[in-house]
């Protein structure tokens, strides 16, 4: 699976709790989505557009184990996200709600609105504006099952159909 | 080859002899705990593919905890829903409104064991590594998956060993260890990792201070926090779990990925300043910080022995003007505890508010959140930017004790000076 998209880019230590901020977390999801991210970036909930990639410094996600962090970058259209490194419990909530986090200790050259692909299962970036490509850990498979069914759920309910 | 806590549990809950870090294992849960934030979600996930029991209804315990007292009529009627699908379930263990937090409930309730796998729908479900349990925390699909399977995927961690060493000065407690270490090895050390916490320092302290490290090892990255099973642990289960608990913990030729040493003796009160645990200060080095609100509470530090320790501190003393003092006993059982005792009479005394058990401010869900512009300082876990109400706020953390000599002060203040 390749995915092409525009890079939002974010530093280190990107927390849950500035994706999905608690004093929103009883709103709907379209309201609490209007607050993503924006203590870090204003206008990053009103500008993003489906098929966006966040590109981001090490341990994105850090923080709570709220799964609407996941939820609510799937909900705007983040295609995907990529860091060096994820807080670990809103790596699984990202494959659960069908988003993918890709491990890639090379982000460095990559830059706000430079266009990118990423070959999901080969492991690779390509930054489209620079030619240069990067190497990824590639998805593990059980990871990859998730994201085609589009979440944990999906993937629970296609296999009690099957 | 030796293992260590978290490859023994998951050895022994995926039916393996032995397992090595970075392996893929199914593992049973022997609890999964889910509350007013992410029980409902879970069981609404289920309900909506056809779904309507669970694995084991007696391996899930459900916490009302987050949001209460309900403060809005909307609050009041998610928690309607969080007891109708208890009941739905067939949840024996629910524990509603006014028990307490999670983190202290199922320790006290006797629902954590050492050797235990356990699941939560919180990040701070890695306070049960205290006894000795590999405990870690998920979002609410994977507790829906995981309360219907009665399983869950993990991947083994790397143990990180962290040797404490030294006994901890008056007015020193198991929080300024953590921030210590947070301090000197940052956010992400231990990031998909387990930690063992160890040596004569780990072994001095009691349950409570241990849950204080293992819940506050999520800050760090871990995805399990844990102190092997002593005869402290023993007497601390004995009256709550008819189980029979014995002492557990890594083989002596266990393999860890790193070990760390940290001298407990010379360490001074810490202080964590905006907007994140590992930004780490000696008190020595804070300098002049006014606050107007101080908190102690939360599922880090509100336990009966950390109301003690604030109690001493700010016996026949008051509360500055100009700065509140929030308390929030951790449980029901902490409340009756600190009442038989004097305790909460004390803190009253000094001018404390006192609110009912539950998370309080600390997620910004309930009482207490700070406005634009405020300084607060409390025992709490994270102090994230707009965590605790406003994202214009400057949130500090510190243990109960620092945090009762900065409301004495109205700014931030060294309680070991309190101690004479």
């Amino acid at each position: 699976m390749t995915l092409t998209g525009r890079v939002w880019r974010f530093g280190d230590d990107v927390n849950t709790d500035v994706i999905a901020p608690g004093i929103y977390m009883k709103s709907p999801l379209q309201e609490l989505a209007e607050h993503c991210l924006e203590s870090v970036d204003a206008s990053f909930a009103s500008s993003v557009q489906s098929g966006d990639i966040i590109v981001s410094g090490k341990n994105f996600g850090m923080g709570s184990s709220r799964e609407q962090a996941a939820q609510v970058l799937e909900h705007l259209g983040v295609a995907a996200v990529i860091a060096p490194s994820f807080g670990g419990i809103f790596y699984r909530n990202a494959f659960n709600w069908g988003l993918p986090a890709i491990v890639c200790a090379a982000v460095n050259g990559i830059e706000m609105s430079q266009r990118i692909e990423v070959d999901l299962a080969g492991g690779s970036i390509t930054n489209l504006d620079s030619g240069i490509s990067v190497a990824s850990d590639a998805i593990p498979d059980h990871l990859m099952g998730l994201i085609d069914a589009g979440g944990l759920v999906p993937y629970l309910e296609k296999k009690l159909k099957d | 080859m030796g293992m260590t806590m978290a490859e023994k549990i998951l050895a022994s809950h995926s039916g393996r002899e032995s397992v090595s870090p970075g392996e893929y294992v199914t593992a049973e849960i022997d609890v999964m705990m889910g509350n007013d934030i992410t029980f409902a979600d879970a069981c609404r996930n289920l309900v909506d593919i056809g779904l309507t029991s669970f694995a084991d209804p007696d391996k899930v315990v459900v916490c009302n905890d987050h949001r209460i007292p309900a403060m809005t009529a909307r609050d009041a009627e998610l928690q309607t829903r969080l007891r109708e699908y208890a009941a739905q379930f067939g949840v024996k263990y629910f524990y509603d409104a006014g028990v307490g937090i999670e983190h202290t409930v199922l320790p006290e309730k006797g629902h954590a064991h050492p050797g235990h796998l356990i699941i939560g729908a919180d990040s701070h479900t890695t306070t049960y590594g205290a006894l000795a349990a590999a405990a870690t925390g998920m979002g609410a699909s994977e507790l829906a998956y995981s309360m219907y399977k009665g399983s869950n995927w993990f991947q083994v961690p790397e143990t990180i060993n962290f040797v404490l060493e030294g006994d901890l000065a008056a007015g020193v407690s198991s929080k300024d260890v953590m921030l210590a270490l947070l301090g000197k090895h940052t956010a992400d050390k231990a990031q998909y990792m387990s930690i063992e916490f160890t040596g004569s320092g780990a072994a001095a302290m009691s349950v409570e201070a241990r849950m204080t490290m293992s819940n506050i090892g999520v800050e760090m990255g871990a995805k399990f926090a844990m102190f092997a099973a002593d005869d402290k642990t023993i007497a601390y289960l004995a009256t709550r779990t008819d189980a029979k608990i014995e002492h557990f913990g890594p083989d002596a030729d266990a393999v860890y990925v790193e070990t760390h040493h940290m001298d407990c003796a010379n360490l001074e009160p810490q202080v964590a300043f905006p907007h994140n645990p590992d930004n780490v200060k000696s008190i020595s080095e804070v300098g002049d910080v006014p606050v107007q609100q101080a908190f102690i509470g939360s599922c880090t530090n509100s336990r009966t022995e950390d109301l003690e320790r604030a109690a001493v501190i700010l016996r026949g003393r008051k509360v500055a003007p100009g700065t509140r003092l929030l308390v929030i006993p951790s449980s029901q059982e902490v409340m009756m505890n600190v009442t038989k005792s004097g305790v909460l009479n004390d803190l009253v005394q000094a001018g404390a508010m006192i609110a009912p058990p539950g998370c309080g401010p600390c997620g910004g869900g309930s009482t207490g959140v700070l406005g634009a512009g405020e300084n607060g300082i409390a025992s709490t876990n994270r102090n994230f930017k707009g965590r605790m109400g406003s994202p214009d706020a400057f949130n500090h953390l510190a243990s109960p004790e620092t945090v009762a000599a900065s409301a004495i002060e109205g700014k931030i203040a060294d309680p070991r000076k309190y101690l004479n």
